[in-house]
């Protein structure tokens, strides 16, 4: 009976007990480990006023007791005293970026971990300043290419303004322009000429209105109605000066008629419907669908194939052209459309531009063969080297 | 000079905004929003001229009897019915003009963007027409993405939306990266020739 006791003891003592005690002392909540190696910097390649917090994780984030339920991120302008809370992340984080920092001024930051119950401080951080960058260097790369498709560009329009014959591709599309103005003053109709939906801080409605002088021009030659319905005002008055100086150049001023240039709404389909309107009203002989499109590209496209006019569209918005190729005769794709002032003037300088522009497409195609072969082998320097920050 | 004060303009603003982009630092960092602000402006006074020169032109219409007069008398009975109930009674939910909105704006709008649907019917018509090789091909890709995308052509066989996405994926991304390349490169020439003054053309006028 003594030794079957003194088993029991024993069995206690050396395997229950211990696990009691274990368990007891797990029960009892510890503060959580403090994040630790607090890192600050200034935020890189910013206008200032931000600072970026970096930090190791609480060891009781995700592992030890795994009872943290987030952090403050708190600030002072002393490294001793004044600490303010001014964020809080969730559990796992180990990033903040303050925004709210002033720039020039000098300050430290502290993590504090919390598990519900106690909290835990990081030591402070080195002393931070924010302040405003001149260069943003993550877009050095973007800077170069640009320079040298630039200086490509020039150089090209200085050989052309020297007098060197520069050979240009032609273009379908616009090589028809003067024949479909033609056809529609043979046929003793009107021309009709949308510069797309967007307003004058859009660079396709720009080049759209570099195109529009151009079929004034003939217009006014010709003698020819020309009607130009808007969707801006700020449009309308620029195509008004577009269209009234070409009358002038061609030495037709009397035909301008500043009525035919007329702002009909703002609204995109209330724009369309005005649109189609003055196409089945008026039955223009030629159609000029040139700058920014939208969804309206085909309700416009097709009720103008629908009146037989010639069609002659061009749009830099990717979505659009397929509706733009299925219904018009002709349909200026993406780079053309920006192209087409200066094959149209066929003036030496502005050929010269293309020609640079050419030479910045083989550029570009000569990268990406490039970029293309290297990654295949697991060589990524180029595509790091070509990342924009 | 009346050339040469807006091609300094455009000089002046066209530099600063493409340096905006590599300068952080003040007053860049704020010429874009300014630039906008400014551009806000300019629009508002220009949206007056706008409705200004079209109730002209409308009134007048209506006042010579012109043809498809009574499409101009719908039209300034409609802006100046619009115009008064927005500033007379707001244009918060439960006022005229947020009826007016609801009830005749919004469906007529949704009408003509539904009118596409029949256009894209009639487009692809014609679009789909086998008479080249290469419209052949549109036509076979076409449907295999169509079919690809509905529950149908799984069932016809199960690697047709495999095919479908392969399409729209590959071939179809490949074509449109290269005419972004180019519209890239085409907005960055333009827009240097524009900023330099070489590109007058849309001032009219062609020298």
């Amino acid at each position: 009976m003594y030794k079957r006791v003194c088993l029991l003891f024993r069995i206690i003592s050396f395997f229950i007990l211990p696990s009691i005690l274990q368990s007891i002392e797990l029960s009892e909540n510890r503060p959580p480990s403090p994040p630790t190696e607090v890192k600050v910097f200034d935020t890189p390649n910013d206008k200032g006023g931000s600072i970026t917090i970096t930090w190791k994780k609480s060891a009781d984030d995700g592992a030890g007791e795994n009872d943290v339920i987030g952090y403050d991120i708190l600030r002072s302008q002393s490294i001793d005293t004044g600490y303010v809370k001014i964020a809080s992340v969730i559990p796992g984080d180990e990033q903040f970026v303050d925004e709210t920092a002033k720039t020039g001024v000098t300050y430290y930051y502290k993590i504090r971990v919390s598990d519900g119950e106690f909290t835990s401080d990081s030591e402070p951080s080195l002393p931070v300043v924010a302040i405003a960058q001149w260069f943003h260097r993550g877009r050095t790369n973007m800077l170069i290419l640009l320079v040298v498709f630039s200086g490509l560009v020039l150089w090209f329009i200085s050989r052309a303004r020297r007098g060197e014959e520069l050979y240009i591709r032609s273009v379908a599309g616009l090589e028809a322009v003067d024949e479909a103005v033609g056809r529609a003053t043979e046929m003793g109709k009107p021309v009709l000429f949308i510069p797309g939906i967007l307003d004058m801080d859009n660079i396709q409605t720009i080049a759209g209105l570099s195109i529009l002088g151009r079929v004034a021009s003939k217009t006014a030659e010709y003698g020819a109605p020309l009607m130009v319905p808007t969707r801006s005002p700020l449009v309308m008055t620029a195509a008004r000066e577009t269209v009234k100086e070409a009358h002038l150049s061609a030495g037709r001023p009397d035909t301008y008629d500043e009525e035919k240039i007329w702002y009909l709404t703002s609204e995109q389909f209330g724009y369309a419907a005005g649109v189609d309107g003055i196409m089945v009203r008026e039955k223009p002989g030629a159609i000029f669908y040139m700058g920014a499109f939208y969804a309206e590209s085909l309700v416009l496209a097709e009720t103008g194939h629908s009146t037989g006019a010639i069609q002659i569209a061009g749009t830099a918005m990717p979505a659009q052209l397929p509706f733009f190729v299925t219904a018009c005769d002709y349909t200026l794709i993406g780079e053309e459309l920006f192209a087409a002032s200066a094959y149209l003037s066929k003036e030496p300088t502005l050929l010269g531009s293309l020609k640079g522009q050419d030479w910045g497409k083989a550029i570009f195609i000569g990268l990406i063969v490039l970029g293309v072969i290297l990654t295949s082998f697991g060589i990524t320097w180029l595509v790091r080297l070509l990342t924009v920050g | 000079m009346r050339r040469q004060v807006p091609l300094a303009i455009t000089f002046i603003v066209g530099i600063s905004i493409a340096a905006q982009f590599f300068i952080p630092h003040w007053p860049f960092s704020e010429l874009f929003n300014t630039f906008n602000i400014w551009f806000m402006v300019i629009l508002f006074f220009a949206m007056t001229l706008g409705i200004g020169n079209l109730i002209k032109l409308h009134t007048q219409k209506v006042y010579k009897r012109s043809p498809g007069w009574g499409y101009s008398l719908v039209l300034v009975i409609a802006l100046l019915t619009m115009a008064a109930s927005g500033i007379g009674w707001g244009l918060e939910r439960g006022t005229f003009f947020y009826w007016l909105w609801q009830n005749i704006h919004i469906p007529m709008a949704s009408t003509m963007f539904a009118l596409l649907a029949f256009f894209i019917a009639s487009a692809s018509y014609r679009a789909f027409r086998a008479r080249t090789i290469e419209a052949t091909l549109l036509l076979v890709a076409a449907i295999v993405v169509m079919l690809g995308r509905v529950p149908l052509g799984a069932l016809i066989h199960d690697k047709l939306p495999n095919l479908a996405d392969w399409i729209m994926a590959y071939p179809n991304m490949a074509g449109q990266r290269a005419i972004m390349i180019g519209i890239a490169l085409g907005t960055v020439s333009y827009s240097l020739r524009v900023i330099l003054g070489i590109e007058r053309t849309y001032l009219g006028g062609g020298k």
